[in-house]
């Protein structure tokens, strides 16, 4: 809703001569959002509306078969949080076929925007009603990628979008889902939800890739698909957002225990237990990985077997100079902690009333806080009962 | 990008204005140095054809050839303004600018608020609707103006009121210097009370500012400069204080208090007229620092108050800036947020400083300041790539901080002291409109305010648990 970062954007983008943002394919407005949800989405969304779905309509238009539509913003501002959502349910209303991915960047814990933990609720309550699933990048850990595994002394906002995008990039790329190697999808998007997304109330998506680090730590290593797949399964269960600091003492429970005393185990131990999971391997013998520590029945919950629950991706085609790289996609109990501690958080503000005047202002009553606050205890008593 | 519109209401406003205005466009010499009239410049400047005079002579882009503040002048007495369309900012501002007139409002809130108000209130509300018609997308009101005399407070917070009549939208952001206790106006306690209920009711932010802190952070920086130290050797030009560089000649007194209020205006509006990787804008101050409507009392500080001449930088100096910005020294008021009570906190960064740099510091500091309850992480950060005149980067820290009740405590004992002597009380009575009543609504006003920052004060020391969670059927 202001323009100095889409300016920047373009201007960026048409410096580097290889590709561009084409003209007329972006909007803005004056006047921010005011880091308020309720201006963003009762606001600013309607008002925009039409001029907004006109833009996406031109590209969707220009598409032979649209498989999906993947959508990027962060949730503790205004804009990116209320009016995207506000899209996000245009884009469901428009296109009811099309798969809708939401990429969603978490702010860092200790505080970029006051009312970050408000517009985080507001804009998760609603995502869930309209989009299909929902893939989190958290601040924290990639600051943390940064900071461990890159070796950057100074990190800026410029490093750790870097990282996203490799990360993202990791996933999109086209890589063969049947199996058989040289045939490679043509529904990326479409394959990874219908993988990772089969009930529709655990749509939360988290990813991790190895190995990362910083080009030149790149020349002096090598890896192995069998030691790359090891630590991915242990960061895996052990809930390590990163490949530094995995807790090797964190086991997969035995299926022979009675329920409760696993469960008790599994939470004493912070094991952290999936839904679903997809593994993408790209790069050299790509082939001759073998996925199979990842198909234990223990880490998958009862009511979906190993074998459905995952899925290996593969692309001999190694991946913005990695030589071998594997990324996890994964519907786990991974996000339920972060989660849990926002929902708290806002809960808090909301049990004094601090702030609530701004968003009443707006058009957001108590009554639809309470809602959102409803819908996402749900989601979290899911993700932990799982 | 937005404008913003400045209304410098009475002698002390008009003298900060003029200050605000010279070192703007100091700022904008120093950056802008193609000479075309781009998008920053427009959030507090208009491009004119001086040529043409028929009111439709905004130039959007190219060259610039003339440059008028987007401001409104307003005065009782002729004195300020005259001194300031002489000086070297004549051609900033034109006629269409200036609401004066001639006798002054005698340091009487009611003679500012009762009589001048409604009378030149249609005068104020054409000027103010001709600079808003010029403005593309009008996000700010700026209220410069003081407390304790007649037409900066009484007046003043008339136009305050009409401001939010006219155009309720639009954020107004006032900028009050407070009376010290020793000031030489008798009866500014009374008009600082009077004003104070209308600040309460209609601004969206305050910036209370004390002279006697910005007279102790003069003497911080002269004792500095003449301290004789080789080592310790200042950038004259780049002093809080200092105006070097800009249009104005021979520095008058007050000069150097003003320029600091002109540099915190233009450290609060950076992050909207420049780039930066994490941008703020005006409106999202208010959202976020203000919790509950009348508690928009926000303390400032602004660090660093100089620069050494010695270029080597390292970052020991940019953390010994965020220590600074929550030291009681560099506060703007006469108050200590290290040992109230936080509610928010706003750090807004200018220069070279990235997102890491930020999070240590917030993350050292963090154990040393108490927040409420409710409110653990309550930090609002703002990264601006331009830094000031002068220095390589910069902190301005804006706090929704407990510490200010002491000094509305000390401002209404000083009311009262008065009231109940019923002291120079026959000049406000004289006044058409005024009654006793409107003394008494004011000070239950305040201390109702004061109440209010005390309830959120007490829970400081007390255990909080956390309030029960919704609870789901599973």
């Amino acid at each position: 809703m202001e323009p100095k970062v889409i300016t920047h954007a373009v201007a960026t983008a048409a410096k580097s001569s290889t590709w561009k943002y084409e003209d007329g394919s972006y909007f803005c407005q004056k006047q921010g959002s005011g880091n308020n949800w309720a201006n963003g989405f009762c606001v600013h969304g309607p008002r925009h509306e039409e001029a907004v779905s006109d833009l996406i309509r031109r590209q969707v238009e220009r598409c032979d078969r649209l498989a999906g539509i993947l959508t990027m913003m962060s949730v503790a501002g205004g804009t990116g949080s209320g009016m995207g959502t506000y899209i996000t349910q245009c884009l469901r209303d428009s296109y009811p076929h099309s798969f809708i991915l939401n990429q969603l960047t978490w702010p860092y814990g200790t505080g970029e925007v006051i009312v970050q933990n408000y517009n985080s609720v507001l804009t998760l309550s609603h995502l869930y009603q309209w989009s299909d699933a929902i893939l989190v990048h958290e601040n924290d850990t990639v600051h943390k990628i940064c900071a461990k595994l890159m070796n950057i002394k100074h990190i800026s906002f410029c490093d750790v979008n870097k990282i996203i995008a490799h990360q993202l990039g990791s996933m999109l790329q086209p890589a063969d889902t049947v199996g058989t190697l040289g045939h490679y999808t043509r529904n990326p998007v479409g394959e990874l939800l219908k993988n990772l997304v089969c009930h529709s109330e655990y749509k939360l998506l988290s990813l991790s890739t190895i190995p990362q680090m910083s080009s030149s730590s790149l020349a002096y290593s090598s890896f192995t698909w069998p030691g790359l797949l090891k630590h991915l399964r242990q960061m895996l269960v052990a809930n390590a957002r990163m490949e530094e600091g995995i807790d090797w003492q964190v086991r997969v429970p035995l299926n022979g225990q009675p329920a409760l005393e696993r469960m008790a185990e599994k939470t004493k131990q912070g094991f952290n237990k999936s839904l679903a999971n997809v593994l993408i391997l790209r790069g050299k013998d790509v082939s001759g990985a073998d996925p199979e520590a990842f198909l234990h029945p223990g880490l998958y919950s009862s009511w979906l077997p190993a074998g459905t629950a995952f899925s290996t991706w593969r692309s001999p085609v190694p991946f913005n100079g990695y030589e071998k790289s594997a990324t996890l996609v994964s519907n786990s109990q991974s996000l339920l902690k972060p989660l849990d501690n926002i929902v708290g958080k806002a809960w808090n503000m909301f049990a004094s009333k601090a702030y609530v005047h701004q968003y009443t202002k707006f058009g957001i009553s108590e009554e639809d806080f309470l809602d959102s606050f409803t819908a996402l205890e749900q989601v979290i008593s899911s993700y932990r009962h799982l | 990008m937005t404008q913003s519109i400045i209304v410098q209401v009475g002698q002390c406003g008009n003298q900060v204005g003029c200050r605000f205005w010279d070192l703007a466009l100091r700022e904008h010499a120093h950056i802008n140095t193609k000479g075309v009239y781009d998008e920053a410049l427009s959030s507090f400047f208009r491009n004119v054809d001086t040529r043409r005079s028929d009111g439709e002579n905004d130039i959007t882009s190219g060259k610039i050839r003339s440059l008028r503040a987007r401001a409104v002048l307003i005065d009782m007495e002729e004195g300020v303004v005259n001194e300031i369309l002489q000086g070297p900012l004549r051609d900033v501002f034109d006629s269409t600018q200036l609401v004066t007139d001639v006798s002054g409002s005698g340091n009487n809130w009611a003679v500012g608020h009762k009589v001048y108000g409604p009378a030149c209130r249609d005068h104020v509300v054409e000027k103010v609707r001709r600079a808003a018609e010029h403005c593309d997308s009008l996000q700010c009101f700026f209220l410069i103006h003081s407390m304790g005399g007649g037409t900066g407070s009484g007046l003043g917070t008339h136009v305050l009121s009409l401001l939010e009549d006219e155009f309720p939208e639009v954020c107004r952001i006032v900028t009050s210097v407070y009376p010290s206790a020793e000031d030489d106006v008798i009866t500014s306690p009374y008009n600082s009370v009077l004003a104070m209920r209308e600040l309460t009711e209609h601004a969206d932010c305050v910036l209370p500012v004390e002279n006697q802190s910005l007279v102790d952070i003069i003497n911080k920086i002269q004792q500095m400069a003449h301290s004789g130290k080789p080592s310790q050797v200042i950038r004259k030009e780049s002093t809080l204080i200092s105006g070097r560089g800009g249009v104005g000649g021979t520095e008058k007194p007050f000069d150097a208090m003003n320029n600091i209020i002109a540099n915190l205006l233009l450290n609060l509006t950076s992050s909207a007229r420049f780039e930066g990787s994490l941008n703020m804008d005006l409106n999202e101050i208010a959202m976020n620092l203000v919790p509950f409507p009348r508690l928009h009392y926000l303390v400032s500080s602004l660090t660093p108050l100089y620069t050494l001449a010695d270029v080597n930088i390292p970052v020991r100096r940019l953390d010994q800036m965020f220590t600074d910005a929550f030291s009681k020294d560099h506060q703007l008021i006469q108050a200590d947020p290290k040992h109230s009570l936080y509610l928010a906190c706003a750090l807004v960064v200018r220069g070279n400083v990235q997102v890491s740099d930020l999070r240590r510091n917030i993350e050292r500091l963090k154990p040393s300041l108490s927040f409420v309850s409710w409110n653990q992480e309550g930090w609002k950060t703002s990264l601006c790539s331009v830094p000031p005149v002068g220095h390589s980067h910069s902190l301005l820290a804006l706090a929704n901080n407990t510490c200010v009740k002491p000094t509305f405590t000390e401002l209404r004992d000083r009311f009262m002291k008065l009231y109940r002597k019923k002291a120079h009380l026959h000049h406000y009575l004289h006044v058409g409109g005024m009654e006793h009543a409107c003394f008494s609504e004011a000070v239950t006003s305040l201390s109702s305010l004061i109440e209010e920052y005390d309830q959120l004060e007490s829970t400081k020391s007390l255990l909080w648990s956390d309030a029960p969670r919704l609870q789901v059927a599973t």
